[in-house]
């Protein structure tokens, strides 16, 4: 068993880490407007896009005017989407009718897909028409995701120019990010989905009748679209509300692998971009290394919980050994075919990133082996993260660990040759800060009132895990949940969608201040007295104070969730 | 003198506790986020002590009193570090303020002489001084020469001269002036002198944070502002699993995640930064120039009298054939005995001691003194026949071709080489004949390269400014170890050599005596005047060397480092506790509700009160414990960053995760000895 999930991780790993580096070298040609070799292709496209927005991709914005065409592009998205989601009743492609979508669900949904999260209080066959699901859900799979890349990039922009006050053009990076990394990405993924199976049509859901007679319905769609972009943009909304459990969405082992690849390639490949933006490749390699190591933490934690099963039914003398025969461990809510390392290793991929799309039912897991999907979304979504936001946070992080690590060596702080003074702290901070406010604020609310504690199937402190779940999904964009709490209810709708808009907008705009403040900043070239960003000490350090931040803030919370859940288990008693 | 003050010294300690009661006042705790939440909080523990001592709900009043009590101690605590600094900053100041005695000034008024007492001198106002009597304020030396003894100032008891004009000018209030008479221009008012200006520095009073002091407490505050949504989303979350928290217990575990302990020592450390500045001897204008003094990256440096000892002095006699070392060694003796100059008076040493040649009576009336001038360019003596000259290789070319000599073939590459190699050949002739050359060298002070290679390993690179040619400048910047060097430079040179690295984004620092210094101390990071310099340069620079000593510079930059060293340790330190903090007081805060948790007491703490009073009281000593870390700031060691780094986070990373699980044990087993909880 061990050896069987040292060499999916491994093999994994290995895939990701070549297909990170080219991908990173591409981004940087993208963004910095350089030849790559889909230009003759996509520039015509580009010009006539520019043309007809009159976007003058000349023009360099600061941090605000970036802010703010990122403000009111996602808004006036967010708009259109409720919009299409109440009228869809009208609208083309909706050969189920269904009718129009509830307002708080409307919003929920709106709001979701909107900020990257894909948290869906819905199930997509039995609510969404096709046309909602594709000009409405994947149109934002597609431009949240860029937009997350977009302010990456500008972020990035932020720490590795010398001077000046411009952070790019929203506009122009949008439509890169669209057109040359997500489009081509996207069309090259649903050709190899749909060569594996994965349905690609408009028509009626198809009626059968099974072998023991009941009749079923199999609903269709235009699956393999929505599927690639759902993986490589980290949104997570799957077409069916199994979601990539659902052999229409993840058919094969090769599916498996290669959206398992897809969540993570953006994410780990805006790493080498950044160090190739900054011109110094380590420090891309540092942040990838960083990722790796809590990616690998995460993963070893999460198939040791699940596979050692649980100690109640081991007593009861159930047999959970992993054998040729079985899986063993833990297998409740687990599809057979993808096993424990198959469903830890996605769980543990789909919160590293914001994606949230999932192949087995995390409210299932053990209550050790939960809190690792928790813990990844806890931290922030770092780990390779979500495209873009990722990213970004790890810059962040990257700043506090710099500022103690530079006073630790005597030195003002500084990052890539840039000071960090208490301006960028203060900005940094407010990052920071609103992570958990948006998280354990809600959780405290919901905890505390009837409509809250009406959405949770499961008594004691699973329940509280369920509630956990839900706003720490919510606040982090991933989307993903432990499926047992009811959140269709126009409480959950309402506090969730806002909880998801401040966690995803109220987190872009100090990151970019903070970007717009870097920028304008000198660079002191590096001597001895210099903390070196691009060794293994940062690394470890950068590792080490991610994983404090996060331990400090979440461990209340976590102990009276999922820790005390454990321990019961291990006293007799289960939730 | 300032000389260092005893770290408990009993005095301090009474002056400071009572201070510290000063302090509770929250106008003054306002400025400091994270010991504000305490004093808040303790307040609000009180109060709710005071309710349920009335209402008689005797249970939970012994355990809230004691929570209330140290919480308390611990903003006092914190107080104290604070009155500590303070102290033995007004003790240094007092040292510095005995110098500033009240003395009477003579008053030049209209020619006439007029006594004042010396605090009502103004700026621009002018005062005779005479041997014996005390200079009475900061001022220029306009008219006159005097021998000044500033041991007052400097601790060090041999005087020097000062004297109008030139880079030796400026005088201090204080100091002693022994032989002669000056005429001072007052450059300072009373209460603007640079005394006041220190002494206001090291008491406190003045102190204002500096930048990184400000972005520090953002992330603390920030830390702050965590940890109290943590404690209040814990309450209802709390609720749910059925234990409805005190305030109290919320409060300890509040007081104990919230960084007090870097936030209680963060201005004592500022405070004691300054201080141990002034320990060696070196007045600084701002704390803001002692932070960017360990940020150096250049650091420019006079060859004359900081590399070098400032003289030439002859190390070598080289004969020509035929004349042997001694010969030469007593011509060149002869030559210089009438010369005064320092190279002349190095030759007839050195013969001394290579030859044992006794300096002679050279009373008769043959021997006739021919003196340096600037169109000869050369010297010597004319005795018993004897024409002896030194001088540069041209002009004692042309003396020996005028007495009909000839020029030995040897001698061009001797002087070359004496040349190439830094420095100065001399040479000696008798009439037509050549007798050798005398190697004069600049010195490099004793222990310079040892100085040099220490600033390399903290990372910083010196440049060396001199007028000499580039030949003999390469020459002694490779003696010296220096990493560069600008030669045949002017004043201006300096100025624009820090534009250039500033325009790199490089902090620089140079040390400066002259008036000519003046615009590149102040253009420079850290300007650092030599107290024997100029008024000008002393106004340009941000800091003053009382001992006028250039390698100080390496002390002040290790004093800057050691300033963010310590405020980087202890904050590791402070949030590294807090995991242990959490073992103590969670298990113990849900032990009716979720009894499982006690798995997570790993510590068998006795009570679930003796627990969570554990906490909060050694989060108040761990203050008391870590004031002498804070005064003394954390050693500093020339290292690479990330040796220093990974030294730092052992220490006080490591250090800070386990010594509270001790730390806290033990307290407990006092409290449950005691049956306080």
């Amino acid at each position: 068993m061990v050896i069987n999930a040292v060499i999916q991780v491994t093999i994994f790993s290995m895939l990701v880490t070549v297909i990170s580096v080219p991908l990173g070298r591409y981004m940087a040609r993208v963004f910095g407007r350089e030849r790559t070799w889909l230009d003759p292709a996509l520039v015509p496209l580009e010009t006539i896009i520019y043309r007809i927005c009159g976007v003058h991709a000349g023009l360099e914005q600061d941090w605000i005017e970036y802010s703010i065409s990122m403000l009111v592009f996602s808004a006036v998205g967010m708009v259109l989407l409720y919009g299409i989601e109440r009228l869809q009743y009208y609208l083309p492609l909706n050969p189920q009718h269904f009718g129009a979508i509830a307002p708080d669900l409307a919003f929920n949904t709106a709001a979701s897909f909107t900020t990257n999260t894909n948290w869906q209080a819905y199930s997509g066959e039995s609510t969404m028409s096709y046309f909602t699901q594709m000009a409405g859900l994947a149109f934002h799979n597609f431009v949240s995701a860029a937009t997350g890349i977009a302010v990456a990039i500008a972020v990035i922009r932020g720490f590795v120019r010398r001077g000046g006050q411009t952070l790019g053009n929203f506009w122009v990076d949008l439509t890169r990010a669209t057109l040359w990394v997500l489009l081509p990405l996207s069309i090259l993924l649903s050709l190899v989905l749909i060569w594996q199976g994965v349905p690609q049509n408009f028509s009626r859901y198809v009626h059968a009748r099974t072998l023991e007679g009941p009749e079923q319905v199999i609903a269709q769609g235009p699956v393999a679209s929505q599927e690639s972009i759902k993986e490589l943009g980290t949104n997570g909304g799957g077409f069916f509300n199994a979601n990539s459990a659902h052999p229409y969405e993840n058919p094969t082992p090769l599916t498996n692998l290669l959206e398992l690849i897809a969540i993570f390639a953006i994410g780990a490949g805006l790493t080498h971009t950044f160090g190739h933006m900054a011109g110094d490749r380590r420090q891309g390699w540092a942040l990838f290394a960083a990722m790796g190591v809590l990616f690998l933490m995460g993963t070893s934690w999460a198939i040791w919980a699940e596979q050692r099963g649980n100690p109640q039914f081991a007593a009861m003398g159930i047999d959970q050994r992993a054998t040729v025969m079985q899986a063993g461990g833990n297998m409740e809510g687990k599809e057979v075919r993808n096993g424990i390392v198959g469903s830890a290793l996605w769980a543990v991929v789909t919160t590293d990133t914001s994606c949230g799309a999932v192949n087995a039912m995390h409210d299932s897991f053990t209550p050790l082996g939960g809190l690792v999907p928790l813990l990844n979304m806890q931290i922030g979504e770092i780990i390779f993260g979500g495209v873009g936001s990722g990213l970004y946070g790890m810059l962040v992080m990257a700043v506090l660990t710099v500022f103690i690590a530079g006073l630790m060596v005597g030195r003002t702080p500084e990052y890539l040759g840039k000071k960090i003074e208490g301006r960028e702290m203060k900005l940094a901070m407010l990052f920071v800060l609103i992570f958990p406010a948006v998280i354990l604020l809600p959780v405290g609310a919901a905890v505390a009132t009837k409509a809250g504690l009406a959405g949770i199937s499961n008594p004691g402190p699973h329940g509280l895990s369920q509630i956990l779940y839900a706003f720490t999904s919510a606040a982090a964009n991933n989307g993903s949940a432990f499926a047992g709490l009811n959140a269709d209810t126009p409480f959950y709708n309402v506090l969730l969608a806002f909880v998801m808009l401040f966690g995803r907008f109220l987190m872009k705009v100090p990151v970019l201040a903070l970007a717009g403040s870097l920028v304008a900043k000198k660079a002191v070239p590096p001597s001895a007295g210099t903390f070196p960003t691009g060794g293994a000490t940062f690394v470890v350090l950068l590792v080490g104070v991610i994983i404090i931040v996060a331990a400090l803030t979440f461990f209340p919370a976590d102990a009276l969730g999922p820790i005390v859940e454990e321990l019961v288990m291990h006293a007799g008693k289960l939730y | 003198m300032a000389k260092a003050v005893r770290l408990w010294e009993g005095k301090i300690v009474r002056t400071a506790l009572v201070d510290s009661l000063g302090k509770f006042d929250p106008r003054l705790q306002a400025h400091n986020p994270v010991m504000f939440v305490v004093e808040v909080t303790a307040a609000a523990v009180s109060l709710i002590l005071l309710r349920d001592f009335l209402s008689g709900r005797g249970s939970q009043v012994l355990f809230e009193l004691q929570i209330a009590v140290w919480l308390w101690f611990t903003v006092g605590f914190a107080n104290f570090a604070e009155a500590m600094a303070e102290g033995r900053g007004k003790a240094q100041a007092e040292n510095l303020r005995k110098t500033r005695t009240e003395t009477p000034a003579t008053l030049l008024r209209d020619g006439q002489e007029v006594r004042v007492p010396a605090p009502s001198l103004r700026r621009g106002d002018v005062v005779l001084v005479r041997a014996g009597e005390i200079i009475p304020g900061d001022g220029e030396v306009i008219e006159g020469v005097a021998s000044v003894n500033e041991a007052a100032i400097t601790g060090e008891s041999a005087p020097v001269i000062r004297e109008s004009g030139g880079d030796r000018s400026a005088v201090t209030g204080g100091t002693i002036v022994i032989s002669d008479w000056i005429k001072i221009r007052i450059t300072a008012n009373p209460g603007e002198t640079f005394l006041d200006r220190m002494i206001a520095l090291v008491e406190g009073a003045q102190r204002q944070k500096t930048p990184n002091e400000i972005a520090l407490s953002i992330l603390l505050a920030g830390l702050t502002i965590i940890f109290l949504l943590v404690c209040v989303s814990l309450y209802p979350l709390a609720l749910y699993g059925g234990s409805a928290l005190s305030l109290p217990v919320l409060v300890a575990l509040l007081v104990c995640l919230i960084p007090t302990t870097i936030g209680g020592l963060l201005s004592a450390i500022g405070i004691a930064g300054m201080d141990r500045l002034v320990q060696h001897n070196v007045l600084a204008m701002s704390g803001r120039a002692v932070e960017a003094a360990g940020d150096i990256d250049t650091l420019l440096l006079d060859k004359t009298g900081t590399i070098t000892l400032g003289d030439r002095l002859a190390t070598e006699f080289i004969p020509m054939h035929g004349t042997t070392a001694e010969e030469l060694a007593d011509a060149a003796q002869l030559a210089s005995l009438a010369d005064e100059t320092p190279e002349g008076r190095s030759i007839v040493v050195l013969a001394k001691n290579q030859f044992n040649l006794r300096g002679r009576e050279l009373a008769h009336s043959e021997a006739h003194f021919v003196p340096f001038t600037a169109q000869t360019r050369m010297s010597g003596i004319d005795i018993n026949n004897r024409r002896i000259r030194k001088g540069a290789y041209d002009q004692i070319m042309n003396f020996v071709r005028e007495n009909g000599g000839t020029v030995p073939s040897e001698l061009g590459p001797i002087v070359e080489r004496i040349a190439r190699s830094g420095g100065t050949p001399l040479v000696v002739a008798d009439r037509g004949r050549v007798l050798g050359v005398i190697h004069l060298k600049d010195v490099i002070k004793a222990g310079i390269r040892e100085r040099f290679a220490r600033l390399r390993a903290m990372g910083m690179r010196t440049v060396m400014i001199t007028g000499d040619n580039p030949l003999t400048a390469a020459a002694i910047a490779a003696e010296s170890g220096v990493d560069d060097f600008r030669a045949e430079a002017t004043p201006e040179t300096k100025l624009q050599l820090i534009r250039e690295e500033q325009a790199q984004g490089k902090l620089v620092a140079m040390i400066g005596d002259g008036t000519n210094d003046a615009p590149a101390l102040a253009q420079a990071d850290v300007g650092i005047a030599m107290n024997a310099g100029t008024q000008a340069a002393r106004e340009a620079g941000n800091m003053v060397d009382l001992d006028s000593n250039p390698t100080k510079i390496i002390e002040v930059v290790e004093i800057g480092k050691q300033l963010l060293i310590t405020r980087g340790a202890l904050t590791t330190f402070s949030i590294a506790n807090d995991v242990a903090k959490y073992f103590a007081i969670l298990p113990a805060m849900f032990v009716l509700s979720y009894p499982q948790l006690q798995e997570l007491n790993v510590m068998h703490l006795a009570t679930p009160q003796s627990a969570i009073l554990s906490a909060v009281i050694f989060n108040a000593l761990i203050i008391i414990a870590l004031i002498p870390l804070a005064l003394r700031g954390v050693q500093y060691r020339p290292l690479g960053a990330a040796a220093i780094l990974r030294r730092n986070l052992l220490v006080y990373g490591l250090g800070g995760v386990i010594i509270p699980f001790i730390g806290i044990k033990a307290i407990d087993l006092v409290v449950a000895a005691l049956h306080l909880a």
